[in-house]
């Protein structure tokens, strides 16, 4: 890992820290009070602030995850150096098509 | 602890086994004085490294009893209270016979974190005043009694994961440097540790600081390594 890649994963895993517990707080929120599907989609559907606030919490997983990945690729399996970058960059990208799909089922109108 | 000490000691290279031998116990012995025993009683083909004997010169580290360490200021007392002791050269580098590793690589990496003074005046300058309390000062002294031993790049885990990892010592040695206030190196040494393999391939294990015979801790500076570097690229002084 180099300066940059460290800068971005240092980066996101700051913004990720909030995100994450207003995440775990919402789960908890919904399954307390018994939301069902239709409940939790009648608030996210249309909303601006909802869909920005998954959507960047997916984009920084996404980066943050497929930095780690990299690393770990690189030093615990036998991938050659040249098809650590792509490997990683291909995980970061599936993150993100599953991730912004769910983002997009629950915040289009 | 009995009379005889059942020593096992790697014999041969890269490929190699593990040969036993029957070394006397002797009072306030240290490893090194069984490797040394054995040379020259029981096998003098047995090839090691030694020189001071008493902790200055960082020559005669290896593995003893699954642990780099010093042999020389190791008791065997502290380490073999079952009167066995296996002991191999250390690990991470190449093995040239024995119990002696190839160090060329850690010292090649040492220069590899620019870990050469770089000096900024003359000698018809004057001489720079260091107050010994100033911060630069006191971060430079946490880790300037390093005697480049290797043991703490034996026991580093990303070392061994990452062959390109300059390690603990060359980059506690660079942290002494960046904190020298004389020292006019200093954007070529971040820029040097900011590439791949250098101080943020650290996963802050700790084997370094665990394990290092002069209780210093290159994991912190490596993590000021990690701090003054990020800040350095933010401000656009390095390029990766």
């Amino acid at each position: 890992m180099n300066v940059r890649l460290y800068v971005w994963q240092r980066a996101t895993a700051v913004l990720l820290l909030p995100l994450l517990l207003l995440h775990l707080l919402v789960i908890f929120y919904a399954s307390r009070k018994g939301l069902s599907a239709a409940d939790i989609l009648a608030r996210t559907r249309g909303s601006v602030a909802w869909a920005l606030y998954y959507g960047v919490f997916v984009a920084a997983i996404c980066v943050h995850a497929s930095i780690g990945v990299r690393t770990v690729l690189a030093e615990w399996t036998p991938l050659p150096a040249r098809a650590v970058n792509p490997a990683a960059i291909l995980f970061g990208v599936l993150l993100a098509m599953l991730g912004f799909r769910a983002v997009i089922a629950v915040v289009l109108p | 602890m009995a009379a005889t000490l059942q020593v096992s000691l790697w014999r041969g290279g890269t490929e190699g086994r593990y040969v036993d031998y029957d070394v006397p116990v002797r009072q306030s012995q240290t490893v090194l004085d069984v490797v040394t025993f054995v040379q020259r009683h029981l096998d003098s083909t047995l090839s090691y490294r030694f020189a001071c004997r008493v902790g200055m010169c960082g020559s005669c580290a290896m593995t003893v009893n699954g642990r780099p360490r010093w042999t020389c200021r190791t008791h065997v007392s502290k380490v073999a209270a079952d009167g066995r002791l296996q002991i191999g050269p250390l690990e991470n580098l190449p093995v040239i016979k024995d119990l002696a590793a190839d160090m060329r690589q850690f010292f090649e990496k040492w220069q590899g974190a620019k870990g050469r003074f770089a000096p900024s005046k003359t000698r018809s300058d004057p001489i720079e005043r260091i107050l010994p309390d100033s911060a630069p000062r006191l971060a430079a002294n946490a880790g300037i009694e390093c005697i480049n031993c290797g043991v703490c790049y034996a026991a580093c885990d990303t070392v061994r994961w990452n062959p390109e990892y300059l390690g603990p010592a060359a980059l506690n040695r660079a942290w002494t440097l960046v904190n020298d206030v004389r020292d006019a190196g200093n954007i070529e040494r971040l820029t040097a540790i900011s590439a791949s393999g250098g101080c943020h391939a650290c996963h802050s294990h700790q084997s370094c600081q665990e394990h290092c015979p002069l209780a210093l801790n290159p994991t912190a500076s490596i993590a000021g390594l990690k701090r003054r570097t990020a800040q350095a690229y933010l401000r656009g002084e390095i390029k990766p």
